[in-house]
């Protein structure tokens, strides 16, 4: 292995100068290659692949054999028996994993004999051996020995489909990365660790901040741990910057979490497009423009509300109710805000149970101004344990103290229905403070309000949950949520343990929108005072200037004095 | 203007103008000893978010010296122009959150290890868009 590693480099110079070449001609031919190919079985793509690589330095004349796949597995035999074994293997990616990565290697050295063999064989036919192409282009490609055969035969995967728009994920790479997936982490709903994610991250061989920059762009909730999607982009954009593709400076609309939604069904890949492409619009350029985001998201997932089924009135309930947090924390770092939003429809894809169903009606309890006080812009993504919590029977409390007859109704289970009616009351969307402090006195505010503090609940759970399974993780969420009330007289120390504050606030929650009212004025009041309090600093410091000057004022006037008198 | 981010010793300095940085890292390191003393004085755990702004920590001839310092001891040093009386004390604040919230996305990524040097073109770009908007 060691010797081949060793040749591989070797090898590579040789023909590096004709590879970068045949790889983008490759791409290119793949485009026109890929849609009468792409019907074709797995095992054909390689194959194409592979003979576009060959293709390179043969004359273009060749392509015309690319047609017929069949004829070259005659002629891969002809190659290189030890190859064989490599080429059942692309047959079933399930097996990529599992694929010996010492096979790998037997195939890449027999490769290196083929190599040599290449330049002199311009009408050698290229379809054949799979695997063959597969360590050609490996060579080319990476000169480095990648984490294992599935990475490098999923460099060629991602080859294939990076003719047309290098940063989308197709089927075959979304099922190997769920593979890979699968083998860190069982359950496709729950989260990589960042440590676990970094030492398999760092057998790609990537240089350390190339990974840091691809973490940073991937993991959009920023909590330190992948979660699927997340985890897609990430191993998607290793693959890219293997293949030699620059990295973004920031992350493509297409490998946002929200637009690959490995549990959707019938999301209609526009729909989850548009707000996520808003959001990437939104994101980038700065933090104030977060909110336009999330004003864009609002906008864009209301039409989606009406018309939709409930999950994805769900899904687009809890990215409006995020946005609407934002107004309240003020300068509060939008940036969180906005990337928790993406999360929010990327985890309530993910989440798609009936779990988001009941988190409808329960939302409608709450007044969400104090929601938002208390909460920050947490997603309500991961809902539903609401009614064995009880926070959530507070909710119902609340509820019926509240006096919303309709609300109770909802509360019983079936909130499809009742979930209607407040997405429309949304589009007085706040994109200041002010306006959602007029919120509370609308009634549509007050059904959204009473739906926000459910979401909190939510979040909490989510984060409890999260806690739960990701001890070393979930303290890292809540310690940044207490970053953002910081404005919040009423918010208990972040000190507290974050069970015992997410209890708190859970019990919080409860009292009216006056009390929200109130800690809005006494916030407020706070910083006048400290303008203020400042402010008469200043004139302080002023006055005593003054003072100062009018004392030797008055000592010069008594010293000239007695000499005007005499 | 410059920012500074420090462990008691630079983990990330932005000055803007970039000319005169030397000074700025005398006045940050000097300050230091500011910062020290007030957070020594503290008798009780306080990790409440107000207690980590420090506020002007110290004018001197040309300008102010702001510090906030976290819970992990990482503190943040922001030197103003005092020709640049615009800048409210409010104003500090946020900048301070959000410099704040930009370094724990940064601690948050696994490839980073906490006392190196913060190399991360998001925080980069925060900070600078922080500084234009202050000049």
């Amino acid at each position: 292995m060691a010797a081949a590693q060793a040749g591989l480099p070797v090898r590579l110079e040789s023909v590096a100068g004709e590879l970068p070449l045949p790889v983008f001609v490759g791409i290119t031919n793949e485009l026109e290659m890929r849609y009468p190919n792409h019907p074709s079985t797995n095992e054909s793509q390689p194959h194409i692949l592979g003979s576009l690589t060959g293709s390179a330095p043969h004359p273009p004349a060749d392509r015309p054999v690319l047609r017929h796949p069949d004829t070259s597995m005659d002629k891969q035999e002809a190659w290189s028996p030890p190859r064989s074994p490599g080429i059942s293997p692309p047959c079933s990616p399930s097996a990529y994993r599992s694929y010996p990565y010492g096979a790998q290697r037997n195939g890449t050295d027999t490769l290196l004999a083929y190599d040599g063999k290449v330049p002199g064989r311009p009408s050698v036919p290229q379809e054949n051996s799979s695997p063959s192409h597969y360590s050609l282009k490996l060579q080319s490609e990476q000169p480095v020995i990648t984490r294992g055969a599935s990475v490098e035969r999923l460099v060629e995967r991602a080859e294939i489909d990076y003719s047309d728009e290098p940063w989308r994920i197709t089927e075959e790479q979304r099922e190997y990365y769920t593979n890979q997936f699968r083998s860190l982490q069982p359950d496709l709903n729950a989260l990589i660790m960042g440590t676990v994610a970094k030492n398999f991250f760092t057998k790609s061989k990537l240089p350390i901040p190339e990974l840091s920059h691809i973490w940073e762009l991937s993991d959009v909730d920023k909590d330190g741990a992948l979660t699927f999607p997340e985890f897609c982009t990430a191993f998607h954009l290793i693959v890219a910057r293997k293949n030699g593709y620059p990295l973004p400076e920031t992350l493509p609309a297409t490998l946002r979490p929200g637009f690959v939604e490995p549990g959707v069904v019938t999301v209609p890949p526009s729909e989850a497009t548009e707000p996520l492409i808003v959001f990437d619009d939104n994101m980038m350029p700065g933090a104030n423009q977060l909110e336009m985001g999330s004003v864009d998201l609002q906008m864009t997932s209301r039409p989606g509300v009406t018309a939709k089924q409930d999950r994805r009135e769900e899904s687009r309930k809890p990215a409006e109710f995020s946005p609407k947090r934002i107004p309240d924390p003020h300068e509060k770092p939008i940036q969180r805000v906005s990337t928790l939003k993406p999360d929010s429809p990327q985890e309530l894809d993910a989440n798609m149970k009936s779990r988001t169903r009941p988190r409808s009606y329960s939302s409608t309890s709450m007044d969400d101004a104090m929601k938002k006080v208390e909460e920050p812009p947490t997603p309500p993504p991961r809902p539903q344990k609401t009614h064995s919590r009880a926070s959530s029977l507070d909710l119902n409390k609340l509820f019926q103290q509240s006096g919303q007859g309709s609300r109770p109704s909802q509360h019983s289970l079936s909130a499809k229905s009742g979930w209607l009616p407040p997405p429309p009351a949304l589009p007085p969307r706040p994109p200041a403070t002010q306006i959602f402090s007029f919120l509370p006195s609308s009634e549509k505010s007050s059904q959204k309000a009473v739906q926000q503090p459910n979401f909190a609940d939510f979040s909490k759970f989510r984060e409890e949950d999260s806690t739960l399974r990701h001890q070393g993780h979930a303290p890292q969420k809540p310690v940044r949520r207490k970053l953002h009330p910081e404005s919040q007289s009423a918010t208990p120390p972040s000190a507290t343990p974050y069970s015992a504050a997410t209890l708190t606030k859970s019990t919080q929650r409860p009292p009216p929108k006056q009390k929200r009212e109130i800690q809005m004025a006494i916030r407020k009041n706070r910083e006048t005072n400290a303008v203020l309090t400042r402010l008469n600093s200043e004139l302080q410091q002023q006055l005593k200037v003054v003072h100062r000057e009018r004392v030797t004022l008055e000592s010069q006037l008594e010293l000239l004095r007695p000499v005007a008198s005499t | 203007q410059s920012l500074c981010v420090h462990l008691n010793y630079p983990l990330y300095i932005r000055s803007v103008p970039t000319q005169g940085e030397l000074k700025f890292h005398y006045t940050v390191h000097t300050s230091l000893d500011v910062v020290e003393e007030k957070i020594s004085g503290v008798g009780k755990a306080l990790a409440d978010q107000r207690e980590l702004y420090l506020g002007l920590l110290y004018p001197t001839e040309d300008y102010k010296v702001y510090g906030y310092v976290t819970n992990s001891k990482v503190k943040f040093v922001i030197v103003v122009d005092s020709s640049n009386t615009s800048l409210r004390d409010n104003e500090i604040r946020s900048m301070f959150r959000k410099l704040h919230n930009s370094f724990t996305d940064v601690m948050c990524n696994p490839f980073y290890n906490p006392g190196d040097p913060i190399q991360s073109k998001a925080f980069d770009s925060i900070v600078s868009t922080m500084m234009v908007q202050a000049c």
